[in-house]
Formats: structure tokens, C-alpha cells, sequence
């Protein structure tokens, strides 16, 4: 159990005199607490493995250091990091019974026998493997080998953090929310801290308290799920998560209002003047923006289609050349197509060159 | 529905059914035939019965007894050199690198002894041993080992063991590095995580891993093994005396030294069952291994 931190952690798979843009993690400076359930969210390639696996000892950092509790660990190898990876792909000892896999990583740390067989005991009740610890593990389907490897991972109380590395990949949809609603829980009984990388969203904002979203290398945002949603420092971060994800849109701000194709739409906070020769745009999600009839004093769009979710309804339009998702309002039935949009002034944001803009309130 | 019914497409089966009848049925049955029979040339038969196989697995007789001899030394050859080619193949296939220019290096140099021709093989070591010429036989000579493989038996069977490992070893360690590569990387960084030793890793990931391709490789070595003619034939041609003289050596004796195509016939079809029943418990052993089905879970 430990407190980590990187500090200034870049890898480059071409060697440390590659121009920055192309390393595969750009230098992150960043603390996860003990006891702490993260989450590493981001499209496929944008650095979330080589992170963890730089965590875990696997790949060692062309630069920076990592800490646990103020001890710089970066020179270690993955043995003796006192820290447990679960992989995409269950790894399955095949030789082995379920027990037996389960005890592995005690037993090659020279961990009591008495001790061993009650861990093991306990992570196979949390897991719903009891039933299965004296059987040979290759005869199990993919989800119980993965709960196996979930489980090797979880043995050990003394680790700094286990990591996970997408491991709902191979698992059944019904399941996947089983087995994740079991990792909350065993993150609330077993106070691990835990890291999850993944690429869905659903998967990020249910499992951690904190998520990190990567893109292209960096982590362009890290905070509870509520501020990813509400206030995306990134527009990466706004149109990565949320479905359908936040509208972009490029446009003229100065002070309080903002400029789409002459149309002003007002703003909550004072932007002042923006620096020149930056892409200026307005993000605000489809949650904030809803349709109406037409009328004069409305930023007027075409209406491509209408998807229905169900729950809500979201009118896909058209500005120009600029697409937009805008909610339908409950009661609300279009007709013709063309609609006015009305937006919610509170969640407009301000990006330059795609970095969200603070203004004054 | 009904099958339509075409006399003609036997036409088909045809060709392949006289190519197996000329190539494989008829040879063994005039095997067979053989080996009910005795003859003093000149084309002349005698009835025999089931005599020769009688006195085939009676060692008392002269055929029983250079029978089972040979088939003693053929085993025991067989036994030997899977002891050394298994471990030391794998050995070489972990050691072997995993990645890089020198992986093709490799691969072509632990190739080479298996592209020679058997007979070449032969040539080469009953050059190399030989005490006035030959590299080793010269160099062991002269360090004060009195090593000749013409006249001691021991140095004969080393002679041939030797080779053997040095014709054969590379098919095993080629086989499991096959096996090896076939790991994902997952398990070695699962094996990392979990503080595996380098013993622990072999023994739970790489063993279990390449117990198939190693059950190839034991099955097709045993069966080179367990035919070998051509390399000892050369180098020892069976001696001294009859030490090294395998299965396969006797039978041609038998058949074309001493022309009694009986015996060399019911010798061979002894021979043959072996192979066969060899060959059918590799294969049911191989099948049954790889039939593990996946149990549904709650179906304890």
C-alpha cells in the first residue's frame, strides 16, 4: 500500500533522442493515493498501457521516476515493485488447479503456508470460486479464467496497487457488470489502491472515483467523473466522453459573449480578449442545448435526423458546415427542418487551440 | 433428400485405389507371403506356416536370438538418445534469442545438420573418428584417450550416440522453439508480476506450453531412432562383432547377405507391428491430451 507518484515519466519505444511528439507517453508529472480507485481512459494508442507498464516495472521509462511513498522505485524490476497487473487476456497457469494459481504469487514470495490457504480462501469467496479450487484451471471458460487472473492479482495484501489492463475484453456483456460491480466492491473490502486502463467510458465512470483521460500520449485531464463531464479542460476530454459526445464548435468570444456565424450567444463568465492566432471555440454538450421552434432571435439549424435513445431524444443539425447534436425537449415535436437552438449559458465552455479557457466570473 | 446415385463416380476412386494397391498392398502381401515360406532360390518355395514368426520370438534359435539382441541394442540406442536429444533440444530452444537478426542466424545454423544427406552423415563421422585421419579420433589419440570405434564397442556406441545427437538434436530444439514462440508475452509479464523464478516460469508457462510439440518430437525421434540403417551402417557397419547391429541392419542381413526372404519377411512384419503399435499410443495419448473441452461454469 502505498502513495504513487510519477514524476516528469515520459517512454519513447525509439530511444530518448526521438523529438518528443513521437514518445509514447509525453512526461506526466502525477500522484495516485493509496487506497485510490483510478481509472486510465482513452482511444486505443494513446499511451494508457505504456503507462501502466511502466508503473508495474515492465517497460522501464526512458525518463522521470516513479515513487512509492517518497522511495524511488524506477530501477527496480517488476519483482521486487511489490505490485500486481491483471492483463487483457487471462493468464492461466496450466499445469495448475484454480487453487493453485491463486496461490502462485504467495507461494513464490515464500508467504506461510497457514496464510497462503486463508488468502486464498478469501479471494476465491469474494470471486465465486470456491467451488472450483481443486479444479485443473484449463478446463474453465474464458470469464472464469479471468476471474482466476483477477484473483492472482488481488492475493497479495501487501501490494502498493494492482493494476488492470482492460481485463473485461474477453468477458460476456451480462458479466462484465457483474465482475465490475465485484471489483468496486472488493476495492471498498480490501482497501487496494487500483488503476484500470480501458477504452470505454461506461467502464472508466463506473469502476474509478478519479479518471484519467490520455489522448495522443498526455493526460489532458484527471478528476472525479461529474468534472469530466461538466467541465472538460480538454475538448478531446468533452467529445471523448459523453454519447454522443460535447459539440465543438469554432466561433468569435470577447467578454461575454461568443459569435457563431453572426449569431451572439451569451456567456456565463467575462473572456476578456483572447489571445489572437488561436483556434477559438465554444464547446457545450447536447445535454445543454435543446431545440425550438424557429424564431428570430435564435441561432437557427438545419435538422439532419432525430435519435432516439429511448430515455431522451437528440436532433442531429447543421449549421453551416458545422454538425451539432441538441437535445429534443420532452413534449417537443419538430416540424419542417429547420429549428432554433437555445443554449444553456452555464455550460458553454471556451477553448483555445482545444485547452479550455477560465474566464471571470 | 435423396442422394443421387452415380455408378461412374467409382471411376473416380480409381486411380488413387491402384496407385495404394501397387505402392503399399501388394509389396505387403507378397511379404506375407514370404513369410510363410521357405526357398533355396531358383524360385522354389516350401510351406512353412507360422514357423519363422515362431522362431522369431523364441531366443533360443539362431533367428530369435539375433532378433531380440538387436532389438535390445535397438531400444536401449533409442532410449539413450531421447534421453540426450529432449533435454538438451530444449535447452537449446530457450536459449536461443527470441528476437532480432540473430534469430535467422540461428535457425539456418541448427538447420544445417538436418539438410545432410543420411549416408553423407554417415561418410562424414566414420572420417572424423577415424584415429590416423580423422579430427576427433587423431585429437583423442593424442590427448591419451585410446579411442577407435573399429575395435571397442563402447567407443562404437559413443561413436554413433554422438552422431546422432549431432544429426537430430536440431529437430527437437526447432520443434520446441516453435512451441516457445507460440507463448504471448502476457504470460512472462503475469509470470513477472507474480515473482516467478526462471525455474518456476519454465516449469509453470514453457514445459506445459510445449508438451505438444514435445510429444511430436519424442514421437518422430523415436521412430527415426527405432528404423536407424544408413548412418551406423557406415560408420560401424553393425561391429564390432554384432554391437551395434540395430533392427534394421539385421533384417538386411537376413534378407540380402543370407537370401532367406522367410526369415527377413517375418522379421519384418514383427518390425512393422512394432512401429504401428508405437505410432497408435503416441497418437491416441497426442488426441486424448489436446481434447480437453472447457467446463461450463456451475456445472460442478
Amino acid at each position: 500500500m502505498a502513495r504513487i507518484d510519477l514524476v516528469d515519466l515520459a517512454q519513447s519505444y525509439n530511444g530518448n533522442d526521438a523529438p518528443l511528439e513521437s514518445f509514447a507517453l509525453k512526461p506526466v508529472t502525477m500522484t495516485w493515493r493509496q487506497g485510490g480507485a483510478y481509472a486510465l481512459l482513452g482511444p486505443s494508442g494513446c499511451g494508457k498501457t505504456t503507462l501502466l507498464n511502466l508503473i508495474s516495472g515492465i517497460v522501464t521509462p526512458s525518463r522521470g521516476q516513479i515513487l512509492f511513498d517518497g522511495k524511488d522505485i524506477t530501477p527496480l524490476s517488476t519483482q521486487k515493485r511489490n505490485i500486481a497487473q491483471v492483463f487483457q487476456f487471462p493468464v492461466i497457469y496450466d499445469t495448475m488447479t484454480v487453487g493453485e494459481n491463486l496461490a502462485f504469487p504467495l507461494k513464490n514470495r515464500g508467504v506461510a503456508r497457514a496464510e497462503v490457504e486463508a488468502r486464498v480462501k478469501q479471494i476465491a469467496d469474494l470471486l465465486d470460486l470456491t467451488p472450483y479450487l481443486n479444479r485443473k484451471a484449463t478446463r474453465l471458460t474464458a470469464d472464469a479464467k479471468q476471474k482466476i487472473s483477477l484473483g492472482r492479482g488481488l492475493v497479495r495484501s501487501d501490494v502498493a496497487a494492482v493494476l488492470f489492463d482492460e481485463p473485461l475484453t474477453v468477458i460476456d456483456p451480462e458479466l462484465k457488470w457483474q465482475l465490475r460491480s465485484k471489483l468496486k466492491a472488493l476495492h471498498r473490502e480490501l482497501d487496494l489502491t487500483m488503476i484500470y486502463v480501458t477504452h470505454d467510458q461506461t467502464e472508466a465512470l463506473t469502476f474509478a472515483d478519479t479518471v484519467v483521460v490520455m489522448h495522443d500520449g498526455r493526460v489532458v485531464q484527471s478528476g472525479t467523473p461529474a468534472e469530466l463531464f461538466d467541465k472538460p479542460e480538454h475538448t478531446f476530454v468533452g467529445y471523448f466522453i459523453g454519447s454522443p459526445g460535447m459539440n465543438i464548435v469554432p466561433a468569435e468570444v470577447s467578454g461575454h459573449e461568443a459569435r457563431i456565424d453572426g449569431h451572439v450567444i451569451g456567456l456565463h463568465r467575462n473572456y476578456g480578449v483572447l489571445p489572437a492566432g488561436k483556434k477559438i471555440e465554444i464547446g457545450v454538450r447536447p445535454e445543454f442545448v435543446d431545440v425550438a421552434a424557429p424564431a428570430s432571435g435564435l441561432l437557427s439549424a438545419k435538422i439532419e435526423r432525430i435519435d432516439d435513445l429511448g430515455r431522451i431524444q437528440f436532433a442531429r443539425v447543421r449549421i453551416g458546415n458545422t454538425k451539432l447534436a441538441a437535445r429534443v425537449p420532452p413534449g417537443f415535436s419538430v416540424s419542417g427542418d429547420t429549428a432554433g437552438l437555445i443554449f444553456n449559458p452555464a455550460y458553454v465552455h471556451v477553448y483555445a487551440d482545444s485547452h479550455l479557457v477560465e474566464g471571470v466570473a | 433428400m435423396d442422394k443421387t446415385i452415380n455408378q461412374k463416380a467409382w471411376f473416380l476412386v480409381l486411380p488413387v485405389f491402384l496407385v495404394v494397391a501397387f505402392s503399399a498392398v501388394l509389396p505387403l502381401m507378397t511379404v506375407v507371403n514370404y513369410s510363410m515360406q521357405d526357398t533355396f532360390g531358383n524360385n522354389q518355395f516350401f510351406w512353412n506356416g507360422v514357423g519363422w514368426f515362431k522362431e522369431l520370438l523364441d531366443p533360443s534359435t539362431d533367428l530369435g536370438g539375433r532378433f531380440l539382441a538387436s532389438l535390445g541394442r535397438n531400444l536401449f540406442f533409442s532410449a539413450v538418445i531421447l534421453a540426450i536429444e529432449v533435454p538438451l533440444g530444449i535447452v537449446v530452444a530457450l536459449s536461443m534469442p527470441r528476437e532480432g537478426w540473430t534469430v535467422a542466424a540461428c535457425l539456418v545454423i541448427l538447420a544445417l545438420p538436418l539438410l545432410i544427406p543420411w549416408n553423407v552423415v554417415g561418410t562424414i563421422w566414420q572420417i572424423f573418428g577415424r584415429p590416423d585421419i580423422g579430427l576427433l579420433g587423431y585429437v583423442l589419440n593424442h590427448l591419451g584417450f585410446n579411442y577407435n570405434y573399429v575395435s571397442n564397442e563402447v567407443d562404437a556406441w559413443v561413436t554413433v550416440i554422438v552422431m546422432d545427437v549431432w544429426h537430430w538434436t536440431s529437430l527437437v530444439a526447432l520443434l520446441c522453439y516453435a512451441g516457445l514462440k507460440s507463448i504471448p508475452d502476457a504470460y512472462y509479464q503475469a509470470a513477472q508480476i507474480d515473482g516467478a523464478s526462471r525455474w518456476a516460469v519454465f516449469k509453470a508457462i514453457q514445459l506445459p506450453k510445449m508438451n505438444r510439440v514435445l510429444l511430436i518430437a519424442v514421437l518422430l525421434r523415436f521412430m527415426d531412432s527405432f528404423m536407424i540403417y544408413t548412418e551406423p551402417f557406415v560408420v560401424t557397419g553393425g561391429g564390432p562383432g554384432n554391437s551395434t547391429t540395430f533392427v534394421s541392419i539385421e533384417l538386411v542381413k537376413i534378407a540380402l547377405g543370407q537370401f532367406d526372404l522367410g526369415k527377413a519377411a517375418a522379421l519384418s512384419l514383427v518390425y512393422n507391428l512394432i512401429i504401428l503399435i508405437v505410432c497408435w499410443v503416441f497418437y491416441t495419448v497426442m488426441t486424448n491430451a489436446g481434447s480437453e473441452r472447457p467446463v461450463k461454469e456451475g456445472a460442478a
